[in-house]
């Protein structure tokens, strides 16, 4: 039977094109009208190391990178050795070099030697060009409509007549070496769809599209994988919308500039990965104190130290909720897609706005790099919230900056108004921000300041629930994992298991009434993380007091949602 | 509200909040000179941020009736750079101790020096840690007997002054709590300069290093003839002297951070989301 879903992973050496034949391939199949869903992982270095991409390609809604392998495109020796194990037992199809690859005996596996480097080097005389030949043969494998990838192809080297006529040889050679040397034994066909305009971005460019959406005209950030893509986004588009985008010295320069824009009333973001978030907490203390908001990205990666820079951990959800000295109050979100990561900067915005404190973003290795299509987000949906100003009355009777009020938020003036002077201070102070009688100060304000949490706790949505209505288990996860986890609840209830997930975005505070529902209405919880001490698990034990069933894992990977799915089942078999 | 058009005097820049420094310190010097200097720049209040970090010195913010900021220990200047990134229109102050702006924080000095931000950056340097009571300093000289330095300090000093020129300062001077006239001028002429002005301050520690006697027996004047506008000059000036030299080492005419950063403020467009969103279709 002809399928039309398939995962293909590409694997070779970095920088060998193994990343850009996967881009090329995915963004061509986005445009035939195919959903698709990708993961990437290189070596932290820049030349050499072992580097794959997976795409995963259907014609309905793809949630996670997919279990096993359909299609291995081994590169290399390596390529072949390392995931050859991960192929489709059934209906897999390898395509190999051989001339760098002799592949074992595989019986139910369909071979598709193609020479790469010879056709590249020899035929074409351009080395180069190997990635746009491997592309052009997994179109003409696949029945991919070949004007979607010459339209892409043309665009990308539109400016550069010579590389463009070498890329489109090359593309062609692919696809001609494909229909005439190969007979089409597998069951796999990418016949184009009705095309819809979906768009295709990674985690990092639906950030900063949403960032910019929500207002944030000021950036700030230090380079570091996988969150440099941020700064690079924001270097090329905030000058050009008269905002700003500055490339500080470190990330205590990143955030405190970001806290400095924002105290002059400008909306600001910082984007960093784990040994960057450590550098900036005392100032995310500071923001908190000084109730001056501020957005904090972080894209996690696999730590501690400098750990797997290019490689995934759900690692800092500790240090979001709990790093730094004192008592302050901190929002911490946690988008699940590409698409919800648009959503939910959004959502950081309006609430560090919204209650002056400084909002942790938590992005990971897999959520910023990988690609996702999208249908483009419905802009009349977006809501824009801006910080709570002091009126003229305010201003003109002894104006309080930290005014005590029910909501804990007092309203806040910007540089440049008269009658708003104020210091925001580090130094725990009254209502008018003196520093001078600390001990009665940090008796009111400390409970001011939480106060802020405790009013947005109250307003937070139910969180998103998949799965069965009447589910005996219950799978509770954070963060990136969201496609996995749903992909396995929808398998498991296809066999009638009982089980639902629910996705908290907002980790701080929790939507606790909802959570707490949640949990009772089963007989066990289930919290899946990539991480090794199951940082959200201790987190919901502390709060709910409930024993939970972790499911860990810290290989660098993200999670399949078979391996989801196995533990619930276990779980439903009394396992 | 209503804003008043008489002229504005030292006083209307001076807070309800008094002063917690000890008698005869020598940052009072610093701040009525800074009153006196925004007095004669005539700037509204409400258009000048003091930014500072921890330190007794870093306090100032709380006195000035201005908008200020309080940091952390030697993030001053960051935060001074991200004001006047994003409000170029406001008038920005950093203001700290030696071991605020030359220790902690110094990572950050030379670049804010190098991109040329028009900001003021005033070092109240009395060569002490003066807030955690009597440790050594970068500044403080070899051999300075402190409790972090019960045998004397083996470390060589840091000199504000040849670094802000090292690091591409375009304004450099010095001056003295002692001498608070000159200190007042230097101050409107920081702030007037345009570009990153540094102006490094020996202001006495009365309480734990007082170097007044020290200082009013050997301060002097840079020779009239001068010419702050040649820097290998003003560099040889700033090398250890007999004297210590006040007045104003060099100043130079170089394009303005904030302003190089905004290059497309002419042609900007407003940020159009879906024409953003569609480049990814
Ligand atoms: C991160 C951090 N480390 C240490 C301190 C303690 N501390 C406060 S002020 C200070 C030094 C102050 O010296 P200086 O900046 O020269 O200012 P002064 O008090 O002499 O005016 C130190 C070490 C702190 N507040 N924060
Ligand atoms: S300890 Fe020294 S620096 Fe601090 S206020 Fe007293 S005299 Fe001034």
């Amino acid at each position: 039977m002809p399928k039309s879903e398939i995962v293909i992973r590409l694997g070779g050496e970095g920088g060998e094109g193994v990343i850009s034949t996967g881009d090329i391939f995915t963004l061509a199949s986005a445009r035939t009208g195919y959903h698709v869903f990708t993961f990437r992982t290189y070596p932290a270095e820049i030349k050499g190391g072992h580097a794959w991409y997976q795409v995963r390609v259907g014609p309905r809604p793809v949630l996670s990178m997919g279990d096993q392998v359909d299609v291995l495109v081994a590169f290399n020796l390596e390529a072949y050795e390392k995931h050859k194990h991960l192929l489709n037992k059934e209906e897999g199809v390898l395509i190999y070099d051989p001339d760098e690859v002799t592949p074992e005996p595989h019986p139910k596996t369909v071979l598709y030697p193609i020479p790469f480097n010879r056709i590249a080097r020899q035929d074409l005389n351009f080395v180069r060009g190997k990635n746009v030949v491997v592309t052009g043969v997994l179109a003409g494998l696949f029945g991919l409509d070949p004007s979607s990838l010459t339209g892409f192809i043309t665009q990308r080297y539109k400016r550069r007549a010579e590389l463009l006529d070498q890329n489109l040889k090359a593309l062609e050679a692919g696809i001609t070496y494909a229909l005439k040397n190969l007979t089409k034994a597998d069951p796999y066909y990418l016949t184009p769809t009705e095309r819809v305009g979906r768009l295709v971005m990674s985690g990092n460019d639906a950030i900063v599209a949403g960032a910019l959406t929500a207002g944030c005209r000021f950036y700030a950030g230090y380079p570091i994988t996988p969150a440099s893509e941020i700064l690079e986004l924001m270097a090329q588009t905030l000058p050009r919308i008269g905002g700003v985008s500055f490339q500080a010295e470190d990330e205590m320069a990143a955030i405190g500039s970001v806290l400095g824009a924002s105290f002059a009333g400008v909306k600001a973001m910082t984007a960093t990965s784990g040994p960057g978030l450590s550098l900036m907490t005392e100032f995310m203390g500071w923001s908190g104190m000084a109730e001056v908001p501020c957005v904090i990205v972080d894209a996690q990666r696999a730590g501690p130290s400098t750990g797997m820079p290019t490689k995934l951990e759900q690692g800092d959800l500790n240090h979001a909720l709990f790093g730094g000295h004192g008592e302050f109050p901190r929002i911490v979100i946690a988008p699940g897609s590409v698409e919800d990561a648009f959503w939910q900067i959004i959502n950081a915005f309006n609430l560090a706005e919204k209650y002056q404190v400084p909002v942790i973003f938590l992005s990971d290795q897999s959520l910023s790099h990988r690609t996702e299509s999208l249908l483009k987000p419905d802009l009349s949906k977006v809501q824009v919230v801006d910080r709570l100003r002091p009126d003229e009355e305010a201003l003109e009777n002894g104006y309080q900056r930290f005014a005590i009020t029910e909501t804990g938020v007092s309203p806040m003036a910007v540089p440049g108004t008269p009658g708003g002077m104020y210091v925001a201070p580090g130094l725990e102070h009254d209502e008018k921000g003196h520093v001078d009688n600390p001990l009665a100060s940090h008796e009111k304000m400390v409970p001011k300041r939480f106060r802020k949490l405790e009013t947005l706790q109250k307003e937070l949505e139910a969180p998103p629930r998949y799965g069965a209505s009447d589910a005996r288990i219950g799978v509770i996860g954070w963060g990136s994992t969201e496609g996995a986890i749903r992909e396995a609840v929808e398998r498991c209830v296809a066999k009638g298991i009982k089980v639902a997930a629910i996705h908290p975005k907002v980790l701080n505070p929790l939507p606790e009434k909802y959570i707490e529902e949640f949990i009772r209405s089963v007989d066990t919880v289930i919290v899946p993380e990539v991480n090794y001490t199951g940082q959200f698990a201790r987190y919901l034990r502390s709060i709910f007091g409930i024993p939970v069933v972790r499911i860990n894992k810290w290989g660098g990977l993200p999670f399949t949602a078979g391996e989801i799915q196995r533990k619930i089942e276990e779980v439903a078999n009394g396992r | 509200m209503v804003v008043s058009t008489m002229p504005l005097t030292a006083k209307d820049y001076k807070s309800e909040v008094k002063p917690t420094w000890c008698p005869g310190c020598g940052d009072f010097a610093v701040l009525s000179a800074t009153f006196k200097a925004l007095a004669d720049l005539q700037l509204r209040p409400e258009q000048v941020v003091v930014v500072s970090g921890i330190g007794c010195s870093s306090r100032i913010p709380y006195f000035c009736n201005t908008y200020g900021i309080h940091s952390l220990h030697g993030r001053a200047l960051p935060m001074a750079t991200g004001i006047k990134l994003a409000r170029p229109d406001l008038t920005v102050l950093a203001m700290g101790g030696d071991g605020d702006l030359f220790s902690i924080g110094a990572g950050h000095f030379p670049h804010a020096a190098r991109r040329n931000l028009d900001i003021l950056v005033v070092c109240m340097d009395n060569q002490t840690y003066g807030l955690t009571k009597a440790q050594y300093s970068p500044t403080s000289f070899v051999g300075h007997k402190s409790k972090s330095s019960p045998y004397g300090t083996v470390e060589w000093p840091m000199n504000p002054v040849l670094l802000a020129l090292a690091a591409g300062a375009s304004w450099v001077a010095r001056g003295y709590s002692g001498r608070p006239k000159q200190l007042q001028e230097l101050i409107v002429e920081g702030v007037r300069h345009r570009g990153f002005a540094f102006l490094n301050v020996q202001s006495p520690c009365t309480e734990f290093h007082n170097t007044y006697n020290y200082y009013d027996a050997r301060v002097q004047d840079i020779p009239k003839d001068h010419d702050p506008t040649d820097y290998l000059s003003a560099v040889r000036l700033a090398l250890p002297q007999e004297k210590t030299l006040l007045g104003v080492f060099y100043r130079s005419e170089r394009p303005v951070y904030e302003e190089q950063v905004r290059a497309f403020e002419k042609v900007k467009v407003e940020f159009d989301p879906d024409e953003f969103l569609s480049r990814y279709g």
